[in-house]
Protein backbone atom coordinates (compact mmCIF):
# COMPACT_ATOMS: atom_id res chain seq x y z
CA UNK A 1 0.00 0.00 0.00
CA UNK A 2 1.14 3.54 -0.54
CA UNK A 3 2.62 5.53 2.29
CA UNK A 4 0.77 8.45 3.89
CA UNK A 5 0.39 11.56 1.69
CA UNK A 6 3.59 13.53 1.46
CA UNK A 7 3.26 17.20 0.50
CA UNK A 8 6.47 16.92 -1.52
CA UNK A 9 4.70 14.49 -3.88
CA UNK A 10 1.69 16.62 -4.82
CA UNK A 11 1.84 17.41 -8.55
CA UNK A 12 -0.33 15.58 -11.04
CA UNK A 13 2.11 13.73 -13.30
CA UNK A 14 0.06 14.46 -16.42
CA UNK A 15 -0.06 18.18 -15.63
CA UNK A 16 3.67 18.21 -14.88
CA UNK A 17 4.71 16.44 -18.09
CA UNK A 18 2.32 18.52 -20.17
CA UNK A 19 3.85 21.68 -18.71
CA UNK A 20 7.36 20.33 -19.24
CA UNK A 21 6.68 19.77 -22.95
CA UNK A 22 4.54 22.84 -23.57
CA UNK A 23 7.31 24.93 -25.12
CA UNK A 24 9.66 22.22 -26.39
CA UNK A 25 10.03 23.50 -29.98
CA UNK A 26 12.47 21.11 -31.71
CA UNK A 27 13.60 19.36 -28.53
CA UNK A 28 13.93 15.60 -29.14
CA UNK A 29 12.22 13.47 -26.50
CA UNK A 30 13.05 9.95 -25.30
CA UNK A 31 10.70 8.29 -22.81
CA UNK A 32 11.32 5.52 -20.30
CA UNK A 33 9.02 2.53 -20.21
CA UNK A 34 5.80 2.71 -18.23
CA UNK A 35 4.02 5.81 -17.02
CA UNK A 36 6.57 8.25 -18.46
CA UNK A 37 5.81 6.97 -21.96
CA UNK A 38 2.06 7.30 -21.33
CA UNK A 39 2.46 10.80 -19.89
CA UNK A 40 4.44 12.05 -22.91
CA UNK A 41 1.98 10.41 -25.31
CA UNK A 42 -0.94 11.99 -23.43
CA UNK A 43 0.70 15.41 -23.85
CA UNK A 44 0.59 14.90 -27.65
CA UNK A 45 2.06 12.25 -29.93
CA UNK A 46 4.88 13.54 -32.11
CA UNK A 47 7.26 12.05 -34.66
CA UNK A 48 10.22 13.29 -32.65
CA UNK A 49 9.19 11.32 -29.57
CA UNK A 50 11.04 8.05 -29.07
CA UNK A 51 9.02 5.83 -26.74
CA UNK A 52 10.54 2.84 -24.99
CA UNK A 53 8.26 -0.05 -24.04
CA UNK A 54 10.96 -2.24 -22.52
CA UNK A 55 14.74 -2.43 -22.04
CA UNK A 56 14.34 -0.95 -18.56
CA UNK A 57 17.19 1.43 -17.81
CA UNK A 58 17.70 2.42 -21.44
CA UNK A 59 16.06 5.84 -21.54
CA UNK A 60 18.84 8.13 -20.28
CA UNK A 61 21.43 6.20 -22.30
CA UNK A 62 19.45 6.30 -25.54
CA UNK A 63 19.25 10.00 -24.78
CA UNK A 64 23.03 10.20 -24.43
CA UNK A 65 23.72 8.46 -27.75
CA UNK A 66 21.14 10.66 -29.46
CA UNK A 67 22.54 13.83 -27.89
CA UNK A 68 26.04 12.93 -29.07
CA UNK A 69 24.83 12.21 -32.59
CA UNK A 70 22.72 15.41 -32.72
CA UNK A 71 24.84 17.97 -30.86
CA UNK A 72 22.82 20.92 -32.18
CA UNK A 73 19.53 19.65 -30.74
CA UNK A 74 18.42 19.45 -27.15
CA UNK A 75 17.51 15.93 -26.04
CA UNK A 76 15.02 15.59 -23.18
CA UNK A 77 14.69 12.22 -21.47
CA UNK A 78 11.43 11.80 -19.57
CA UNK A 79 11.52 8.75 -17.32
CA UNK A 80 10.34 7.44 -13.98
CA UNK A 81 12.24 6.92 -10.77
CA UNK A 82 12.08 3.13 -11.12
CA UNK A 83 13.39 3.17 -14.69
CA UNK A 84 16.24 5.49 -13.77
CA UNK A 85 17.10 3.40 -10.69
CA UNK A 86 17.80 0.47 -12.99
CA UNK A 87 20.45 2.56 -14.74
CA UNK A 88 22.03 4.10 -11.67
CA UNK A 89 25.52 3.85 -13.17
CA UNK A 90 24.35 5.66 -16.29
CA UNK A 91 24.55 8.91 -14.35
CA UNK A 92 28.31 8.38 -14.01
CA UNK A 93 28.61 7.54 -17.71
CA UNK A 94 26.57 10.58 -18.76
CA UNK A 95 28.42 12.89 -16.38
CA UNK A 96 31.84 12.00 -17.77
CA UNK A 97 30.49 12.16 -21.34
CA UNK A 98 29.66 15.84 -20.59
CA UNK A 99 26.81 16.03 -23.10
CA UNK A 100 25.66 19.64 -22.74
CA UNK A 101 22.52 19.09 -24.78
CA UNK A 102 21.10 16.29 -22.61
CA UNK A 103 18.40 16.97 -20.04
CA UNK A 104 16.96 14.19 -17.89
CA UNK A 105 13.62 14.67 -16.16
CA UNK A 106 12.91 12.01 -13.55
CA UNK A 107 9.15 11.93 -12.94
CA UNK A 108 9.41 10.77 -9.36
CA UNK A 109 6.38 9.38 -7.53
CA UNK A 110 8.56 7.39 -5.14
CA UNK A 111 7.00 4.13 -6.26
CA UNK A 112 7.20 1.34 -8.81
CA UNK A 113 3.91 2.27 -10.42
CA UNK A 114 3.68 -0.47 -13.06
CA UNK A 115 4.10 -3.38 -10.72
CA UNK A 116 1.78 -2.75 -7.79
CA UNK A 117 2.96 0.61 -6.45
CA UNK A 118 5.68 -0.68 -4.15
CA UNK A 119 7.76 2.06 -2.51
CA UNK A 120 10.95 2.72 -4.49
CA UNK A 121 14.35 3.93 -3.31
CA UNK A 122 13.35 7.54 -3.93
CA UNK A 123 10.26 6.95 -1.81
CA UNK A 124 12.62 5.82 0.91
CA UNK A 125 14.71 8.99 0.76
CA UNK A 126 17.15 8.74 -2.17
CA UNK A 127 17.31 11.95 -4.19
CA UNK A 128 18.40 11.66 -7.81
CA UNK A 129 19.28 15.33 -8.04
CA UNK A 130 21.87 14.84 -5.29
CA UNK A 131 23.20 11.70 -6.96
CA UNK A 132 23.51 13.44 -10.32
CA UNK A 133 25.24 16.44 -8.71
CA UNK A 134 27.74 14.11 -7.03
CA UNK A 135 28.42 12.45 -10.38
CA UNK A 136 29.20 15.81 -11.95
CA UNK A 137 26.02 16.91 -13.71
CA UNK A 138 26.18 20.63 -14.41
CA UNK A 139 22.60 21.47 -13.49
CA UNK A 140 20.39 19.62 -11.00
CA UNK A 141 17.30 20.48 -8.99
CA UNK A 142 14.25 18.94 -7.35
CA UNK A 143 10.97 20.52 -8.46
CA UNK A 144 7.74 20.20 -6.49
CA UNK A 145 5.60 23.04 -7.89
CA UNK A 146 4.10 23.49 -11.34
CA UNK A 147 5.62 26.99 -11.64
CA UNK A 148 9.07 25.44 -11.30
CA UNK A 149 8.27 22.96 -14.06
CA UNK A 150 7.08 25.79 -16.30
CA UNK A 151 10.33 27.67 -15.66
CA UNK A 152 12.30 24.58 -16.62
CA UNK A 153 10.19 24.18 -19.77
CA UNK A 154 10.85 27.76 -20.83
CA UNK A 155 14.59 27.27 -20.37
CA UNK A 156 14.81 24.07 -22.45
CA UNK A 157 17.28 24.48 -25.27
CA UNK A 158 19.21 27.21 -23.49
CA UNK A 159 22.95 27.17 -22.91
CA UNK A 160 24.15 24.51 -20.47
CA UNK A 161 27.58 23.78 -19.03
CA UNK A 162 26.98 20.03 -19.11
CA UNK A 163 24.26 17.43 -18.64
CA UNK A 164 21.23 18.33 -16.52
CA UNK A 165 18.96 16.27 -14.31
CA UNK A 166 15.74 17.49 -12.78
CA UNK A 167 13.61 15.50 -10.38
CA UNK A 168 9.93 16.35 -10.67
CA UNK A 169 8.07 15.07 -7.63
CA UNK A 170 4.58 13.88 -8.52
CA UNK A 171 1.66 12.28 -6.69
CA UNK A 172 1.24 8.53 -6.53
CA UNK A 173 -1.56 7.91 -9.00
CA UNK A 174 -2.38 5.87 -12.06
CA UNK A 175 -4.08 8.10 -14.61
CA UNK A 176 -5.80 6.40 -17.58
CA UNK A 177 -3.18 4.91 -19.88
CA UNK A 178 -2.37 6.77 -23.07
CA UNK A 179 -0.58 4.20 -25.16
CA UNK A 180 2.04 5.03 -27.79
CA UNK A 181 2.50 2.62 -30.72
CA UNK A 182 4.28 -0.56 -29.67
CA UNK A 183 5.88 -1.26 -33.06
CA UNK A 184 9.50 -0.43 -32.27
CA UNK A 185 10.64 -0.34 -35.89
CA UNK A 186 7.85 2.06 -36.84
CA UNK A 187 8.70 4.38 -33.95
CA UNK A 188 12.40 4.26 -34.83
CA UNK A 189 11.88 5.03 -38.50
CA UNK A 190 9.30 7.72 -37.79
CA UNK A 191 11.75 9.39 -35.41
CA UNK A 192 14.63 9.18 -37.91
CA UNK A 193 12.43 10.57 -40.68
CA UNK A 194 11.72 13.60 -38.48
CA UNK A 195 15.48 14.26 -38.61
CA UNK A 196 15.55 13.72 -42.40
CA UNK A 197 17.36 10.41 -41.91
CA UNK A 198 16.57 7.39 -44.11
CA UNK A 199 14.75 4.46 -42.49
CA UNK A 200 17.92 2.39 -42.48
CA UNK B 1 32.76 -0.64 -49.19
CA UNK B 2 35.89 -1.16 -51.23
CA UNK B 3 38.76 -3.28 -50.05
CA UNK B 4 41.11 -0.43 -50.83
CA UNK B 5 39.14 1.87 -48.54
CA UNK B 6 39.25 -0.60 -45.70
CA UNK B 7 42.96 -1.00 -45.25
CA UNK B 8 44.81 2.27 -45.15
CA UNK B 9 47.77 1.84 -42.90
CA UNK B 10 47.68 -1.88 -42.09
CA UNK B 11 49.34 -4.24 -44.57
CA UNK B 12 47.16 -5.51 -47.42
CA UNK B 13 45.51 -8.66 -46.05
CA UNK B 14 45.41 -10.18 -49.51
CA UNK B 15 49.17 -10.25 -49.83
CA UNK B 16 50.51 -10.26 -46.31
CA UNK B 17 49.06 -11.97 -43.25
CA UNK B 18 48.34 -9.49 -40.47
CA UNK B 19 50.82 -10.09 -37.68
CA UNK B 20 49.28 -10.93 -34.30
CA UNK B 21 49.94 -7.47 -32.93
CA UNK B 22 48.37 -5.65 -35.89
CA UNK B 23 44.78 -6.87 -35.84
CA UNK B 24 43.47 -4.09 -33.54
CA UNK B 25 44.80 -1.56 -36.05
CA UNK B 26 43.10 -3.49 -38.85
CA UNK B 27 39.78 -3.35 -36.96
CA UNK B 28 40.26 0.38 -36.45
CA UNK B 29 40.78 0.87 -40.18
CA UNK B 30 37.64 -1.13 -40.97
CA UNK B 31 35.58 0.94 -38.53
CA UNK B 32 36.90 4.13 -40.11
CA UNK B 33 36.10 2.85 -43.59
CA UNK B 34 32.53 2.14 -42.42
CA UNK B 35 32.26 5.72 -41.10
CA UNK B 36 31.87 4.63 -37.49
CA UNK B 37 32.28 7.81 -35.46
CA UNK B 38 30.90 6.71 -32.14
CA UNK B 39 31.99 4.02 -29.70
CA UNK B 40 31.41 2.78 -26.16
CA UNK B 41 33.49 0.40 -24.11
CA UNK B 42 34.15 -1.37 -20.90
CA UNK B 43 37.92 -1.89 -20.96
CA UNK B 44 39.51 -5.23 -21.66
CA UNK B 45 43.20 -5.96 -22.05
CA UNK B 46 42.45 -7.56 -25.42
CA UNK B 47 40.86 -4.32 -26.64
CA UNK B 48 43.41 -1.93 -25.18
CA UNK B 49 45.07 -1.01 -28.49
CA UNK B 50 41.76 -0.49 -30.29
CA UNK B 51 40.43 1.61 -27.39
CA UNK B 52 43.59 3.77 -27.53
CA UNK B 53 43.23 4.28 -31.28
CA UNK B 54 39.55 5.22 -31.05
CA UNK B 55 40.04 7.44 -27.99
CA UNK B 56 42.81 9.32 -29.79
CA UNK B 57 40.70 9.92 -32.90
CA UNK B 58 39.12 13.40 -32.81
CA UNK B 59 36.43 12.23 -35.25
CA UNK B 60 35.21 9.56 -32.83
CA UNK B 61 33.02 10.16 -29.77
CA UNK B 62 34.02 7.69 -27.04
CA UNK B 63 32.07 6.66 -23.96
CA UNK B 64 33.54 4.72 -21.06
CA UNK B 65 30.75 2.71 -19.43
CA UNK B 66 30.10 1.52 -15.90
CA UNK B 67 28.48 -1.66 -17.26
CA UNK B 68 28.23 -3.08 -20.74
CA UNK B 69 24.46 -2.86 -21.30
CA UNK B 70 24.73 0.91 -21.19
CA UNK B 71 26.52 0.74 -24.52
CA UNK B 72 23.68 -1.20 -26.15
CA UNK B 73 21.28 1.64 -25.36
CA UNK B 74 23.79 4.35 -26.29
CA UNK B 75 24.35 2.72 -29.70
CA UNK B 76 20.60 2.74 -30.33
CA UNK B 77 20.43 6.42 -29.46
CA UNK B 78 23.34 7.22 -31.75
CA UNK B 79 21.59 5.49 -34.64
CA UNK B 80 18.35 7.37 -33.89
CA UNK B 81 20.45 10.47 -34.43
CA UNK B 82 22.12 9.16 -37.59
CA UNK B 83 25.44 7.82 -36.33
CA UNK B 84 26.98 4.38 -36.49
CA UNK B 85 28.32 3.14 -33.18
CA UNK B 86 30.48 0.21 -32.10
CA UNK B 87 30.52 -1.47 -28.68
CA UNK B 88 33.65 -3.07 -27.20
CA UNK B 89 33.64 -5.45 -24.25
CA UNK B 90 34.96 -8.65 -22.76
CA UNK B 91 32.88 -11.84 -22.84
CA UNK B 92 31.98 -11.49 -19.14
CA UNK B 93 30.13 -8.30 -20.05
CA UNK B 94 27.83 -10.08 -22.49
CA UNK B 95 25.91 -11.48 -19.55
CA UNK B 96 25.16 -7.94 -18.38
CA UNK B 97 23.66 -7.03 -21.75
CA UNK B 98 20.94 -9.60 -22.27
CA UNK B 99 17.72 -7.71 -21.43
CA UNK B 100 19.03 -4.48 -22.96
CA UNK B 101 19.56 -6.35 -26.23
CA UNK B 102 15.75 -6.48 -26.46
CA UNK B 103 16.01 -2.91 -27.75
CA UNK B 104 18.15 -3.42 -30.88
CA UNK B 105 16.59 -6.83 -31.54
CA UNK B 106 12.95 -5.69 -31.46
CA UNK B 107 13.58 -2.26 -33.01
CA UNK B 108 16.07 -3.59 -35.59
CA UNK B 109 18.82 -1.17 -34.66
CA UNK B 110 22.18 -1.85 -36.28
CA UNK B 111 24.49 -3.22 -33.58
CA UNK B 112 28.13 -4.24 -33.82
CA UNK B 113 29.63 -5.70 -30.67
CA UNK B 114 33.30 -6.68 -30.63
CA UNK B 115 33.78 -9.13 -27.79
CA UNK B 116 37.16 -10.37 -26.58
CA UNK B 117 36.84 -13.86 -25.15
CA UNK B 118 37.90 -15.15 -21.76
CA UNK B 119 37.40 -18.55 -20.19
CA UNK B 120 37.94 -20.69 -23.26
CA UNK B 121 41.64 -21.03 -24.21
CA UNK B 122 44.62 -21.17 -21.84
CA UNK B 123 42.44 -19.62 -19.16
CA UNK B 124 43.99 -19.64 -15.70
CA UNK B 125 41.04 -18.08 -13.83
CA UNK B 126 38.16 -20.49 -13.19
CA UNK B 127 35.79 -17.57 -12.54
CA UNK B 128 35.99 -16.65 -16.22
CA UNK B 129 34.86 -20.06 -17.40
CA UNK B 130 31.08 -20.02 -16.80
CA UNK B 131 30.40 -16.78 -18.68
CA UNK B 132 32.92 -17.71 -21.36
CA UNK B 133 30.89 -20.87 -21.94
CA UNK B 134 27.58 -18.96 -21.90
CA UNK B 135 28.62 -16.06 -24.15
CA UNK B 136 27.63 -17.45 -27.54
CA UNK B 137 24.44 -19.30 -26.47
CA UNK B 138 23.25 -16.28 -24.46
CA UNK B 139 23.72 -13.94 -27.42
CA UNK B 140 21.98 -16.34 -29.76
CA UNK B 141 19.13 -16.89 -27.31
CA UNK B 142 18.25 -13.17 -27.28
CA UNK B 143 18.54 -12.95 -31.08
CA UNK B 144 22.04 -11.61 -31.73
CA UNK B 145 24.00 -13.29 -34.51
CA UNK B 146 27.45 -14.50 -33.51
CA UNK B 147 30.54 -14.59 -35.72
CA UNK B 148 33.93 -15.77 -34.53
CA UNK B 149 37.51 -14.77 -35.32
CA UNK B 150 40.04 -17.21 -33.89
CA UNK B 151 43.10 -16.32 -35.94
CA UNK B 152 44.61 -12.99 -36.91
CA UNK B 153 44.04 -13.84 -40.56
CA UNK B 154 40.26 -14.16 -39.85
CA UNK B 155 39.84 -10.85 -38.11
CA UNK B 156 39.67 -8.52 -41.08
CA UNK B 157 37.19 -10.52 -43.13
CA UNK B 158 35.05 -11.34 -40.12
CA UNK B 159 34.82 -7.78 -38.80
CA UNK B 160 34.24 -6.41 -42.29
CA UNK B 161 31.46 -8.89 -42.89
CA UNK B 162 29.96 -8.19 -39.46
CA UNK B 163 30.06 -4.42 -40.07
CA UNK B 164 28.31 -4.88 -43.42
CA UNK B 165 25.59 -7.00 -41.80
CA UNK B 166 25.15 -4.55 -38.94
CA UNK B 167 25.25 -1.21 -40.73
CA UNK B 168 24.06 -2.36 -44.14
CA UNK B 169 21.46 -4.97 -43.23
CA UNK B 170 20.33 -3.60 -39.83
CA UNK B 171 21.40 -6.75 -38.03
CA UNK B 172 22.59 -7.23 -34.46
CA UNK B 173 26.00 -8.86 -34.63
CA UNK B 174 28.58 -9.89 -32.07
CA UNK B 175 32.08 -10.77 -33.23
CA UNK B 176 33.75 -13.01 -30.67
CA UNK B 177 37.51 -12.56 -30.83
CA UNK B 178 38.94 -15.86 -29.62
CA UNK B 179 41.17 -16.08 -26.60
CA UNK B 180 43.60 -18.13 -28.67
CA UNK B 181 44.16 -15.03 -30.77
CA UNK B 182 44.50 -12.76 -27.76
CA UNK B 183 47.07 -14.94 -26.07
CA UNK B 184 47.56 -15.70 -22.41
CA UNK B 185 46.94 -12.88 -19.98
CA UNK B 186 50.27 -11.72 -18.59
CA UNK B 187 50.71 -11.04 -14.87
Amino acid sequence: MTSSPNPAFALSRRDAVKALLADRKDTLVVTGLGSASYDVHAAGDRDDNYYLWGAMGAAALVGLGLAQAQPKKTVLVVTGDGEQLMAFGSLATIAVAKARNLVIAVIDNGHFGETGMQTSHTGRGLNFADVAASCGFAHTATLTRIEEVKDLARGLGGAAEGPSLFVIKVATENPPRSLPPRDAIFIKNRFRASLDLAPS
Amino acid sequence: MSKAGVVRSAPDPESAPVPGGQWPRAIYDILKAFDVRHMSYVPDAGHSTLIKLLNADPEVTSNVLTTEEEGVAIAAGAWLGGQRSVLLMQSSGVGNCINMLSLPVIARFPLLMLVTMRGEWSEFNPWQVPMGRATQPALEAIGVRVMRADAASDVIETVESAATLAYGADQQIAVLIGQRLLGKKKW
